[in-house]
C-alpha cells in the first residue's frame, strides 16, 4: 500500500508549504461527487487526524484517510505544465474511467 | 483537463466548482494579473513569459484591438490610433484633462466622460480599458483552465466615485465579475502584511508610470487600517521620461518633431532611464524621419540633476499624509516601495533619507499590487478563511447633506474607514411639509457653495405633520469599493427614497487637494459664516413657530399688552435677521423666547385641558 510523489510534485509542494509558512504536509483524499462518481481532494495539513495513514515521499509527508486509500493505492501525484496552466495530476491505477475532466473518476 | 491545486484544509472545492479568482493591477503604464495557486500568490505570464502587459491599445483597420507590447511597439508610427495611459481619462471630462493638447489623440467631448476618435470608431476610455482587461482575462483563463469566479481590480487610493465606477464598467464590459475594487497601496500592504506577518505603522510609497500615491497604514494582528492617503495623480515615471526627452531635444538642437518622432524619442528616453537604474551612463541613438541623427550619452548624474525636483515633489504629499495621520517620521515602522519608478536609485535614496530608514523592497515593486489583489480575490472567492484578516480603507473627503441655509452637515467624516454606514435624523421645517429635498455633498467646507455637489433627490409623500414632527432618517452607505448610496426614509410613515450616487464626472485629486487646502485656510471665515446662517435658521424657525401659535391661540390666551410685547420682539428679530450680526440675531431670538415664555406655558396648560376634556372620568381614575 503506497502513495508516491513525482520529483516535480514533491519539489512544488515543498515550495508551496514554505511560502504558506505553516503546515506539516499534504492530504490526499477522495470524496463522492462530480460527474463520474468520485473526486480527488488535495489540501494542506495543519493537524493530523486519529485515523490518518502517513507516507513519506521525497521528503514530503502525505496523509490520507483509510477509506480514501482503498481508491488511491498505488497512485502517483505529479505536477505538470500544460500551456499556461500548471497544477497537480493524479496517476491512479485503480481508475476505470474518468469524465475527461481529471477531477472525477470511477473505479 | 483541469489540473488540481492544493486547497486550504477543509476548503477543497467540489469538482468543476473551482473558485478561480484573480487580482488585476490595471495600471496607467502596465497591467498585471495574478492568482493564488496552492496557497501561493503568483503573477501569470503570457505565452512568451512576460508578466507585464503594457497598458496600450491600438485599434486596427478592421476594428479589432491590439493590446500590449505589439501595440506599444507601433505607437510611434500610429500615434492617433494607439492609446497609451488611458487610465488618466477614466471617468474624466475633457476639461479635466489639462494636457489634452500635448497628446496625439483626437478627443471628442461627451457628457460625463471624454471619448477618443480612432480609425475603429469613437471609443470611450471604459472600452479601451475593457480591451486591456479582456486580454488579462484571456491570459488568466488559459492559465487556470476554467472560467473565472471573479476578480479584484485595484485603483489608486485617490480615485473618486466616477473613476471607480468607470473601472467597474470596464470590467463588466470585459466579462469580468468584480469581487471588489481595492486601493493599490492597500493591495501592496496585503502582499507584505500576509507574507511577512508585519505589525506596526507603514507607509506605502507608490510611484508608478503616471501616478504617485502615498498611504499610511496601520497593521495589527492581521488587520489593516488605512489611516491617511495623499498623492499626485500627475506624477510618475512618464515625467522622468519627459525630462530626458526634453534634454535630448535641447542637446541635439532639434526643432519641429513629428508625432511619430516624438514618440520614438520618448520611448528611447524611457529605455535610457531604466538603463540608468543599473548603470552609470547610457547611450541614446536614433535616426529621425527627417534624417537627423541623434547620438547622446546621458550620465546617471545628469539624469538625477534633471529630475531632482520631481523627487522633491513626492515629499510634499508624503508630509501631508503624515500630518493627516498625526504621525511623525519616527512613528513609521516601515516603508514599502511600490511601482516600477521606485527602482530608480535616487528615488530610493530620497525615500530612505526622508524616513531615515531603508525601505522594504523584498517583493517586486511591479508585482506587489497584483499579488495583494490576488490574495484578496482568493479570500473573497471563499478559498481562504476570511476571519484571518479584515480590511479597512478610508474615504478621502467628507460626505454630507445640505441643511437649512446652505450649510453642510457632515454625515461621514473624511478618513472614516470603509465600508461605512452612517445615519442622521432630520425633520421638516414647515407645518404640513410633504416633501424634502436631499442634496448630497462632498468636501470639507461649511457652506454648500464651497463643496462639490454629488447628487440631489427628493423624498416625497411625507404625511402632513407639524414642523419638527416628521423623523426623516438619511442613511449614507459607502461600500468597500468606495461607492456611495444614499437613502432617506420617513420613519413614522415608512416613505422611502434612495439614490446611487454616480456623478457624471468626478473630483480630480488636484481638486481634492485644493478643497482640503481651502477648508484649512477658510476654516475661520467659514465658522463665522456658519454661525450667521445657523442663527438665521433658528431665528426664522422661531418666528414661524411663534406666528403659528399666535394665529391659533393668541386671541384667547394673551392680553393686549402681552400681545404688543410679543409683536415688538418679533419685529426686532425680523430686522436683525436681515443683518449680518449673528450675535444680535441670537440676542433678539432670546428676547423673543423670553417674551413668549408665559404664552407657551398657557398653551401647554390649555392643550392638556383639551386632551383631558375628551376623556371620561372613569378612565382617568382607573
Ligand atoms: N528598472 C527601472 N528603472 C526605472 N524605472 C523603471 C524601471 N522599470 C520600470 N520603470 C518605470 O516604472 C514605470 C511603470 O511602473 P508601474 O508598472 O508600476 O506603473 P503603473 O502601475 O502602470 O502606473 P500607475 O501606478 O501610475 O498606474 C514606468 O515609468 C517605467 O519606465
Ligand atoms: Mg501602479
Amino acid at each position: 500500500m503506497a502513495i508516491t510523489l513525482s520529483a516535480s510534485a514533491a519539489d512544488r509542494i515543498q515550495k508551496f508549504l514554505a511560502q504558506r509558512g505553516k503546515g506539516i504536509g499534504l492530504r490526499l483524499g477522495v470524496r463522492t461527487s462530480g460527474c463520474s462518481g468520485m473526486a480527488y481532494t488535495l489540501e494542506f495539513v495543519d493537524e493530523t487526524l486519529p485515523d490518518d495513514l502517513s507516507f513519506e515521499s521525497c521528503g514530503v509527508t502525505v496523509l490520507i484517510d483509510p477509506k480514501s486509500l482503498t481508491f488511491l493505492d498505488g497512485t502517483e501525484l505529479d505536477f505538470v505544465r500544460e500551456g499556461l496552466n500548471e497544477g497537480f495530476k493524479f496517476n491512479n491505477p485503480n481508475v476505470k474511467n474518468t469524465c475527461g475532466c481529471g477531477e472525477s473518476f470511477n473505479v | 483537463m483541469a489540473l488540481l491545486q492544493i486547497a486550504e484544509p477543509g476548503l477543497c472545492a467540489d469538482p468543476h466548482q473551482h473558485r478561480l479568482a484573480i487580482g488585476i493591477d490595471l495600471g496607467t503604464t502596465n497591467s498585471l494579473v495574478a492568482t493564488v495557486r496552492s496557497g501561493s500568490a503568483a503573477v501569470l505570464e503570457d505565452e512568451s513569459g512576460r508578466a507585464l502587459l503594457p497598458s496600450v491599445v491600438r485599434y486596427m483597420q478592421d476594428g479589432s484591438p491590439q493590446v500590449g507590447l505589439e501595440a506599444q511597439l507601433r505607437q510611434s508610427d500610429d500615434p492617433h490610433n494607439t492609446i497609451v495611459s488611458v487610465k488618466r481619462f477614466m471617468g474624466r471630462g475633457l476639461k479635466d484633462v489639462q494636457d489634452a493638447a500635448a497628446t496625439p489623440y483626437r478627443f471628442v467631448d461627451a457628457p460625463g466622460m471624454l471619448r477618443l476618435e480612432t480609425r475603429a470608431g469613437v471609443k470611450s476610455p471604459v472600452e479601451v480599458s475593457a480591451d486591456i482587461l479582456k486580454t488579462l482575462r484571456g491570459r488568466a483563463e488559459a492559465a487556470l483552465g476554467g472560467e473565472l469566479t471573479g476578480a479584484v481590480i485595484t485603483v489608486p487610493a485617490y480615485f473618486d466615485d466616477a473613476q471607480r465606477q468607470a473601472t467597474k464598467d470596464a470590467a463588466r464590459l470585459a466579462g469580468i465579475n468584480v469581487l471588489r475594487l481595492l486601493n493599490e497601496p492597500t493591495a501592496a500592504a496585503i502582499a507584505y502584511g500576509l507574507d511577512n506577518a508585519s505589525q506596526g505603522t507603514f507607509c506605502i510609497f507608490d510611484l508608478g508610470g503616471g501616478t504617485f500615491d502615498i498611504s499610511i497604514l496601520r497593521l495589527s494582528q492581521g488587520i489593516f487600517e488605512v489611516v491617511a492617503t495623499n498623492g499626485d495623480s500627475k506624477l510618475g515615471g512618464d515625467d522622468f521620461d519627459e525630462r530626458i526627452y526634453r534634454w535630448i531635444v535641447e542637446q541635439s538642437g532639434i526643432a519641429d518633431l513629428s508625432a511619430g518622432d516624438a514618440r520614438l524619442l520618448l520611448s528611447l528616453a524611457r529605455k535610457a532611464k531604466e538603463a540608468l537604474t543599473e548603470k552609470d551612463e547610457t547611450r541614446i541613438t536614433a535616426t529621425l524621419s527627417s534624417g537627423t541623427a541623434v547620438d547622446r550619452v546621458l550620465s546617471a548624474e545628469t539624469f538625477f540633476m534633471l529630475t531632482a525636483d520631481l523627487i522633491t515633489k513626492t515629499l510634499g504629499p508624503t508630509r501631508k499624509a503624515l500630518r493627516d495621520a498625526g504621525l511623525g517620521v519616527d512613528d513609521i515602522d516601515g516603508v514599502v516601495l511600490v511601482g516600477g519608478s521606485t527602482r530608480m536609485r535616487h528615488v530610493r535614496s530620497a525615500v530612505a533619507k526622508f524616513f531615515q530608514r531603508e525601505p522594504l523592497t523584498n517583493l517586486d515593486p511591479d508585482q506587489v499590487v497584483a499579488l495583494g489583489a490576488a490574495m484578496q480575490a482568493n479570500m473573497l472567492a471563499g478559498n481562504h478563511r476570511s476571519d484571518d484578516w479584515l480590511l479597512l480603507d478610508v474615504i478621502p473627503l467628507s460626505l454630507g447633506l445640505e441643511t437649512m441655509g446652505g450649510l453642510v452637515e457632515k454625515v461621514i467624516p473624511r478618513n472614516a474607514t470603509l465600508p461605512v454606514t452612517r445615519a442622521q435624523d432630520f425633520t421638516t421645517f414647515k407645518d404640513g411639509q410633504t416633501a424634502m429635498s436631499i442634496h448630497v455633498l462632498q468636501g470639507e467646507r461649511e457652506l454648500t457653495g464651497d463643496c462639490r455637489s454629488l447628487a440631489r433627490f427628493e423624498l416625497r409623500g411625507i404625511p402632513p405633520m407639524v414642523a419638527g414632527a416628521a423623523r426623516i432618517r438619511v442613511t449614507f452607505q459607502v461600500d468597500a469599493d468606495g461607492l456611495l448610496s444614499v437613502s432617506a426614509h420617513e420613519q413614522t410613515s415608512g416613505v422611502q427614497a434612495t439614490i446611487e450616487v454616480k456623478p457624471s464626472y468626478g473630483l480630480g485629486d488636484d481638486e481634492i487637494a485644493r478643497m482640503l487646502q481651502d477648508s484649512f485656510t477658510h476654516a475661520h471665515h467659514d465658522m463665522a459664516a456658519r454661525n450667521l446662517r445657523e442663527q438665521r435658521v433658528d431665528g426664522l424657525r422661531l418666528l414661524e413657530a411663534t406666528q403659528a401659535a399666535l394665529d391659533l391661540d393668541g386671541w384667547q390666551l394673551l392680553s393686549d399688552t402681552e400681545r404688543v410685547t410679543i409683536d415688538r420682539a418679533m419685529e426686532t428679530l425680523r430686522v436683525m435677521l436681515d443683518g449680518l450680526d449673528h450675535v444680535a440675531i441670537k440676542r433678539a431670538a432670546d428676547s423673543l423666547n423670553r417674551a413668549t415664555a408665559q404664552f407657551a406655558a398657557r398653551r401647554m396648560d390649555a392643550s392638556i385641558q383639551r386632551a383631558l376634556a375628551g376623556r371620561r372620568l372613569e378612565a382617568l381614575e382607573a
